[in-house]
């Protein structure tokens, strides 16, 4: 009986500690000595890392006045779902009205809803919420294969290392971002396409047929990468994981 | 007190019958706990949740069918696999569970492996057998092993998985890493095989180091490499200046005189200021080196070091013997021997030595050498093990110079010194030592390395596969990676293949780099007329592309010997160069062949053939192509172009005969006046 006893005090004990270490990180906020009226993203928002991964560039926010004009001093905080990190998790606006942090995504492939969000004068809170993609192995895979065989002509960007071919084609190809056309797509047909080329659909034969070359599970894995950056989501790409 | 407690005696153990009663009691009350706890256990309650989730599903019923009650588990002798995840884990096989965010019931996502034949620990970590949710994931006294983070998985997957995988970027990026920034030179780190890996970054020997730079330049670089050049490889050792100061002495004293690295070059550079670049650029130097632009960001490739400060490190007698020749300073260098002449050793030197920072060296002053710095120095290259990087005349490469991180994977926490507010897990713990070696005790010989977050996390994930399971697991599992081929060519093309560098960027038979094609068919593919004309004045296939073949200004000799020996030794045993003549089609399969082309296929996507109408950047330009390629390659090629070059992206179209013939047609007939065009350039 005694043992019990120690157990249930020393579980009651470790809750305890558990609630205070969780109240204590929450509690020491910088003091802001300004307000805004809006917080807007500056830069990181639809990015793609791996599950658990930290995001190739950092999040951006700045905090703007009534005139559009940047706000020093302004208290900013990042909120997602359980497992994300921010380094830090709340700060500051600096010179140019910004808040910079880094983020890493959780452990389970899919989108994640990141919240800034500041209070204005009248302590009204003002959220501005952004979308990062986590990829699960399947969709690592589908990146890479895209990166390799199909991000040449599908995607309009040029570097100079990697100059694109999308303006040279006389039929344009989709970019894997445009999920008002291709969510509509099945992922039947899409391994059709895939597999046989555009004229399997009675589409362009600039697309060739990729059968030969790419193994089914290949195929699988691009579908996957396509649904997971659709924009607008696609339905099969699973739930936003967005703060409770 | 005492009568309270008396009469509470009495009126529990007063009579027989009482005390009967009440020991009854209390036995049945104490029997009851076992069933009680099992009633009330986490796993029952996850299913119960799981069981009222799937209930408002319109699969419910599908769902419910492939429920089973009951603690789950997964045994697998041969893995050591005890798993009773699923107990908890209910859904993970369930395809329809993709939309559910709340876990435990989420369905497993898509991996090339099976539950049932990997069980759950393998890849994740964490205590298999257990049934709670804090003694599964979590460790604890009896059991040590968490779950690995999400970050980390890749790890698992080189448990078994040697070699690279396109499906594992990050822990593919850490094994190179492995090699690529040192960390093999000291820290053994064995395979399962026993082999032992191999680093790859070939630090410079300090044999000759006084010819190259001077005492001041060495004392910047080693209190901060990075600040000489951002992309520097050399970590920061944290010397002190006395020590710095020292070491320097040692290495000029302890370096000796190479004959040539003297010779002053007579001849005047170019007198035209674009030479030098202009020299730069067609030599393609920024293949494999970088400048830093205006901006701050670096330029060009990273074969070799950068070159932004490049004035402030090397003497001008050095650099030009370097030019005219870098196999005599370094034999094992993978710069190419340009045939420069001197008045181009003048104006590429001229044009190099400008690339100054006068704010490197400006506060660097000292005094001569004396004997006990000199001594000292030598006693602190020792100390910190430079030689188990660097050649350095006199000193033994160290042997284990470093902790052996063959089972780091496994290292047991209990054996780990944390840093104040770190958690107490492994993979915190190598991440952190990558990040701050010295953090964790001021006496550490662990330089600092300047990495990204990213690379860091890609450094973990490699040494966390270096486990025990890795060493257990049934050989049947292992994935052996394909070991890099030793392959040298031999006789008098071989050394004057040695002599260009071309492995720097050729692939041959396994053996060299990957910014060029790979030339193991050479000979069966291109015409040797081509080839002759190629090696005197190199031209781009591709039109997107940046990087290019130089000019190395070959002798007719050399080109000769170098020609003779590619068109006869690289051959494909599938390809009959001979067998398919170079012109003469009939004009029908010609004209078949161009429909196929501009239509069925539709080349014109990747491919340019008329310059006018075509745009394709992808693949090579093939105005000129019938004077390029021998048919029989061609042929070849259209019916099957991974089975010549593996992981070529044209794809494979899976022609019939007739079509690759009639393409073959098309194309050979495509000599587009080839000569003049080189001619040009």
């Amino acid at each position: 009986m005694i043992r019990y006893g120690s157990a249930v005090s020393a579980f009651v004990l470790t809750v305890l500690a558990a609630s205070c270490s969780h109240k204590g990180e929450s509690a020491i906020l910088p003091k802001p000595t300004a307000f805004g009226a809006a917080v807007v993203e500056s830069s990181g928002g639809k990015q793609l890392a791996q599950t658990g991964s930290l995001l190739p560039q950092p999040v951006v926010v700045q905090v703007n006045d009534e005139q559009g004009a940047a706000v020093t001093g302004a208290l900013v905080e990042f909120a997602a779902a359980p497992g994300v990190g921010f380094d830090p998790p709340d700060g500051l606006t600096d010179s140019s009205g910004q808040v910079t942090t880094n983020v890493s995504l959780a452990g389970m492939a899919g989108r994640y809803q990141i919240t800034a969000f500041t209070f204005d004068k009248s302590h009204k809170r003002l959220e501005l919420k952004l979308e990062e993609i986590a990829l699960g192995y399947q969709e690592t895979l589908g990146r890479r294969l895209n990166d390799q065989y199909c991000d040449r002509c599908h995607n309009s960007e040029s570097t100079v290392e990697r100059v694109s071919n999308y303006d040279n084609l006389e039929v344009k190809p989709h970019p894997f971002t445009e999920g008002d056309t291709l969510n509509k797509i099945s992922n039947t047909d899409l391994t059709a396409i895939i597999t046989n080329g555009g004229p399997a659909l009675q589409k362009s034969a600039l697309m060739p047929a990729w059968g030969n070359t790419l193994s089914k599970t290949d195929i699988q894995a691009l579908i996957a990468y396509i649904r997971a950056v659709s924009d607008p989501p696609s339905r099969s790409a699973g739930p936003t994981y967005a703060r409770r | 007190m005492k009568e309270k407690l008396t009469s509470l005696w009495q009126k529990l153990f007063g009579d027989p019958v009482r005390a009967f009663g009440v020991v009854s009691l209390v036995f049945l009350l104490s029997l009851a706990i076992a069933p009680a706890k099992n009633y009330f256990s986490e796993w029952r309650h996850y299913q119960h949740s799981y069981l009222r989730m799937i209930r408002n599903r319109s699969d419910a019923n599908t769902l419910q069918r492939h429920f089973q009650g009951g603690i789950h588990q997964i045994w697998l002798p041969e893995l050591g696999v005890v798993d009773r995840c699923t107990s908890c884990h209910v859904g993970l096989k369930e395809a329809s569970l993709t939309d559910v965010a709340t876990q435990p019931f989420r369905k497993h996502p898509v991996v090339p492996h099976k539950l049932d034949e990997f069980g759950c620990v393998v890849c994740h970590r964490g205590q298999g057998a257990a049934t709670t949710v804090a003694e599964a994931h979590n460790s604890t006294l009896a059991w040590e092993q968490p779950i690995l983070p999400a970050k980390y998985i890749e790890s698992s997957c080189g448990q078994c998985h040697r070699g690279p995988m396109l499906g594992t970027p990050q822990l593919n990026q850490g094994r190179a890493l492995l090699k690529r920034e040192g960390c093999v030179h000291c820290h053994t780190i064995k395979l399962p095989d026993g082999s032992p890996i191999q680093p790859n970054d070939d630090p410079p020997s300090l044999e000759h180091i006084a010819d190259k730079t001077t005492r001041e330049w060495i004392y910047a670089w080693l209190r901060d490499p990075q600040s000489y050049a951002a992309s520097a490889t050399m970590p920061n050792f944290k010397l002190s200046d006395d020590d710095a100061r020292d070491v320097s002495a040692f290495l000029m004293a302890n370096s000796a005189p190479l004959a040539g690295d003297r010779a002053k070059i007579t001849a005047k550079p170019a007198s035209d200021p674009s030479a030098g670049p202009s020299l730069y650029g067609e030599s393609f130097c920024a293949s494999c080196h970088s400048v830093q632009n205006a901006a701050g960001n670096l330029v060009g490739g990273d074969v070799g070091p950068e070159l932004t400060r490049i004035g402030s490190k090397v003497k001008p007698e050095w650099l030009q013997a370097w030019l005219r020749n870098p196999r005599s300073y370094d034999p094992g260098t993978a710069m190419p021997h340009y045939r420069l002449n001197d008045g181009q050793v003048a104006t590429l030197s001229g044009f190099l030595l400008a690339k100054t920072d006068s704010d490197l060296l400006a506060n660097v002053h000292l005094d001569p050498a004396t004997p006990e710095q000199i001594a000292h120095g030598k006693r602190l290259v020792s100390d910190y093990g430079c030689a188990s990087c660097h050649e350095i005349a006199g000193i033994k490469k160290p042997e284990n110079f470093a902790p052996e991180l063959t089972r780091i994977g496994s290292k047991p926490i209990t054996q780990l010194i944390f840093l104040p507010g770190m958690q107490h897990t492994l993979p915190e713990y190598i991440a952190g030592k990558i990040k701050q070696p010295r953090a964790f005790s001021p006496g550490l010989k662990m330089p600092q390395y300047t990495l990204a977050p990213a690379q860091i996390d890609a450094l973990t994930t490699a040494l966390l596969s270096f486990n025990e399971r890795s060493f257990t697991l049934p050989p049947s599992l292992a994935v052996p990676g394909v070991p890099e081929s030793d392959y040298q060519p031999a006789g008098k093309a071989g050394k004057l293949m040695s002599d260009l560098a071309c492995f720097s960027c050729h692939r041959i038979s396994g053996h060299g780099g990957d910014m060029a094609p790979d030339l193991t068919w050479e000979g069966s593919s291109v015409q040797r007329e081509w080839l002759v004309q190629f090696f005197k004045n190199p031209g781009t296939l591709r039109p997107a592309l940046i990087r290019r073949m130089p000019r190395f200004n070959l002798t007719d000799g050399e080109i000769t010997e170098l020609t003779d020996y590619i068109m006869t030794v690289y051959q494909n045993p599938a390809v009959d160069r001979d067998s398919m003549p170079l012109s003469g089609y009939p004009q029908g399969q010609v004209e078949l062949g161009r429909q196929l082309f501009y239509g069925k296929y539709s080349c014109q996507g990747c491919h340019i053939v008329d310059t006018k109408t075509d745009k394709g950047y992808i693949g090579p330009t093939l105005t000129h192509v019938g004077s390029r390629l021998t048919a029989a390659w061609m042929y070849q090629w259209m019916k099957n172009p991974q089975a010549l070059r593996p992981g070529t992206i044209e794809p494979n179209r899976a022609m019939s005969d007739e079509d690759a013939r009639a393409l073959t047609a098309f194309l050979m007939s495509q000599k587009g006046g080839a000569k003049q065009e080189i001619a040009k350039k």
